[in-house]
């Protein structure tokens, strides 16, 4: 067990002395919360001439959290870097000089990381929901409503996720810039293309993001998906137990 | 204490280290020597569990790297001054390495001074030259104070100061029982610095021996004699009677003789005797370098060529006629066997090796010799890939140099090692 406490202090040291912590994680906040709040003005605005469908399926709380899908690159950066650094470094030798057991190395890591990812995601899907509310105004939603506090919670959880998700895809690369070149076109286009366009809909919805999305969703009126918020979650924490065994698969197997 | 036994590394259908058996015993410093690609950095990340080998197996006091309880208070290693994270100052480096082996933070600081970084500790390692990566990796190493410490080229990129400072570093690590492995190509440094050499060549063992012993081995101690230069008869008269007396000597470029399996004393006599003058005898002594060189000939991988520059001159008549060569049996460079040596198992045939560089004219060459100054032979076009006669000079060697034609090859090596001199020869 101390091998255990040690390598995650370290990994805690390795995490705070690098300034691509603080930007990515900046970042992250930043353009989530100021991408959701400028949309939320854009709709509190232009409500009155939106379609009769439209407004029946108007979901406040997941307007607010419009600027998900480029703040979620910010920590797809994030994971692929904590990671992906110790090997484009060579660091990657040292640390397992120090720590064979690579099964510690690699979850006191991804731990840490996560953890610091829960903390920023929490505070964004927050931050985004008040800030984007605010902007609505009288169209918004409070976290007495039912379903959103489930939702908010989500969206920091979803965040959560999809760090840990790059940190295990990273792990599997062990580049950064191969991580990034698949991992920041996926979520950004491919994923919402597949997951939008009808013909490949059924295989797109089960796409970690895709699945993932649902819970932030407070009114699903006309969303003809086979599973619930916490169902479309399930999907994504598969995704990312996946990647992380197949992180660790090759971690363990491979030289270093 | 390291023990290596039989250890083999392949990658895919390259083999990188071939049946390595050898001890790195506590209390020397031993040097691990050989080419570049010869499998060192290889054999050091085999040792540390980093890489795992295809074949046998390396132990540190007794145990595989991975079961070593608390191994970085055990084992220390610099393998790669640059393996740093360029945005992480030193002393973060340093601390999140101690924090992985329950060291306390007042060590990071220690080390830090041991190795003179204290002053730029709070900097990011990126701006930092290569010397001060070398300090910052050993400061790692060091870390643990453990009794096992592998370096992997320690002294590159180190001011003068900084090289005295590794040297007697390791020495007095060595010196308190430690086990201390280090890898160089820099002979003179190793000759310095290491009590006991391990030699591969393409990933086989050469030589396991001390220093002393590995020079004794690998060359021969001989006498200069140089006779008058204006007298070529009284030099063919001064070599009839030394071999006469039972020496071997062969002639060098210059005009003055090698000759070894005699003392210098009856030199002196002998030519008295032939009454012949000498204008130098002298004693010399191999270096380390040089017994290295003659050992590992044949197990270069990466061995350069002459810049012919053929891309931007017209080419020109064969540049040495034969009949200039002097001295038969003299490649410039080699170290050709002494008569009397042991033939080195591993190294180059001297046939193979002298015949190979320039030394064949090819045949073309010869229409050019004939006509004089017949201008380009070969249309300019052709330039970069023109069939000049020197790119004769590309090592033809060692067609199958590690296993030698030698008779009682111990351990015959894996096809592909031969296969890769073939290739060389293309």
């Amino acid at each position: 067990m101390a091998v255990v406490t040690q390598a995650l202090r370290s990994e805690w040291t390795k995490i705070r002395s690098v300034r691509s912590t603080v930007w990515t994680l900046g970042l992250a906040i930043v353009v989530t919360v100021a991408l959701g709040a400028l949309i939320s003005a854009l709709t509190k605005k232009d409500f009155g001439n939106l379609p009769p469908r439209d407004k029946i399926a108007f979901d406040p709380t997941f307007i607010s959290f419009a600027g998900m899908g480029l703040g979620q690159l910010a920590l797809i950066v994030f994971g692929v870097l904590v990671v992906a650094n110790e090997y484009s470094t060579g660091m990657i030798r040292t640390s397992l000089a120090a720590v064979p057991q690579r099964g510690t190395f690699l979850f006191s890591k991804i731990t840490i990381a996560a953890l610091l990812a829960f903390v920023v995601g929490m505070v964004t899907s927050f931050a985004a929901f008040f800030v984007g509310q605010a902007m609505l105004g009288d169209y918004g939603a409070t976290l007495a409503d039912p379903g959103v506090p489930r939702a908010v919670i989500g969206g920091g959880l979803y965040m959560t996720l999809i760090a840990v998700f790059s940190m295990g895809v990273a792990t599997m690369l062990r580049s950064p810039m191969l991580s990034l070149g698949i991992l920041m076109p996926f979520f950004f286009l491919i994923s919402a293309i597949l997951g939008n366009v009808s013909a490949t809909k059924k295989v797109g919805q089960y796409l970690p993001d895709q699945a993932g999305q649902k819970v932030m969703q407070v009114v699903t009126v006309g969303s003809d998906t086979p599973y619930g918020p916490w169902g479309g979650f399930a999907i994504m924490v598969l995704w990312v137990v996946a990647a992380l065994i197949g992180g660790y698969a090759v971690l363990s197997r491979r030289d270093a | 204490m390291i023990e290596a036994v039989g250890l083999t590394k392949r990658y895919g259908a390259k083999t990188a280290v071939h049946n390595l058996t050898f001890q790195v015993r506590p209390g020397a410093v031993t040097g691990f020597l050989g080419p570049n690609g010869s499998g060192k950095s290889t054999t050091m990340r085999m040792i540390l569990g980093l890489d795992r080998p295809t074949a046998g197996h390396v132990t540190i006091a007794g145990h595989p790297f991975h079961e070593l309880p608390n191994a970085p208070r055990q084992v220390g290693a610099l393998l790669d001054a640059k393996a740093v994270h360029g945005g992480r100052s030193a002393r973060h480096h340093l601390l999140s390495l101690a924090q992985l082996a329950g060291i306390p933070a007042r060590r990071v600081d220690e080390v830090l001074g041991v190795v003179g970084l204290q002053d730029v500790a709070r900097k990011r390692s990126g701006g930092f030259s290569l010397g001060m990566g070398q300090r910052l990796g050993i400061a790692a190493a060091l870390l643990g104070d453990p009794q096992v410490l592998l370096f992997d080229e320690p002294v590159n990129g180190l001011d003068p100061e900084g090289i005295l400072w590794v040297r007697n570093l390791m020495k007095r690590l060595a010196a308190e029982g430690r086990t201390v492995f280090v890898s160089s190509h820099l002979m003179s440094e190793m000759a310095l610095t290491a009590d006991h050499l391990i030699v591969i060549g393409r990933g086989q063992l050469m030589a396991d021996m001390s220093v002393k012993d590995f020079i004794a081995a690998n060359s021969a101690d001989f006498a200069r004699v140089r006779t008058p230069d204006d007298d070529r008869e009284a030099r063919d008269r001064l070599k009839d009677a030394l071999v006469a007396a039972g020496a071997q000597v062969l002639p060098e470029p210059d005009g003055a003789l090698r000759v070894t399996g005699l003392p210098l004393p009856r030199v002196s006599d002998v030519a008295h005797g032939a009454d012949v003058r000498l204008w130098e005898l002298s004693p010399h002594q191999a270096s380390l370098e040089e017994a290295y060189m003659r050992m590992t000939q044949g197990a270069v991988d990466y061995r350069s060529t002459a810049d012919q520059r053929s891309g931007f001159q017209a080419p020109q008549p064969q540049p040495q006629p034969p009949a200039q060569r002097l001295h038969e049996g003299w490649a410039e460079q080699a170290y050709p066997v002494l008569p009397g040596e042991r033939p080195n198992r591993y190294a180059t045939p001297p046939a193979a090796s002298t015949a190979a560089p320039g030394a064949t004219p090819p045949a073309a060459s010869e229409p050019v010799l004939g006509a004089g100054q017949a201008v380009p032979a070969v249309p300019p076009t052709h330039g970069p890939t023109a069939p000049d006669p020197a790119a004769g000079t590309t090592p033809a060697p060692a067609t199958g140099a590690p296993a030698a034609p030698g008779t009682g090859q111990p351990v015959p090596a894996p096809a592909d090692l031969i296969k890769r001199d073939s290739e060389d020869a293309r």
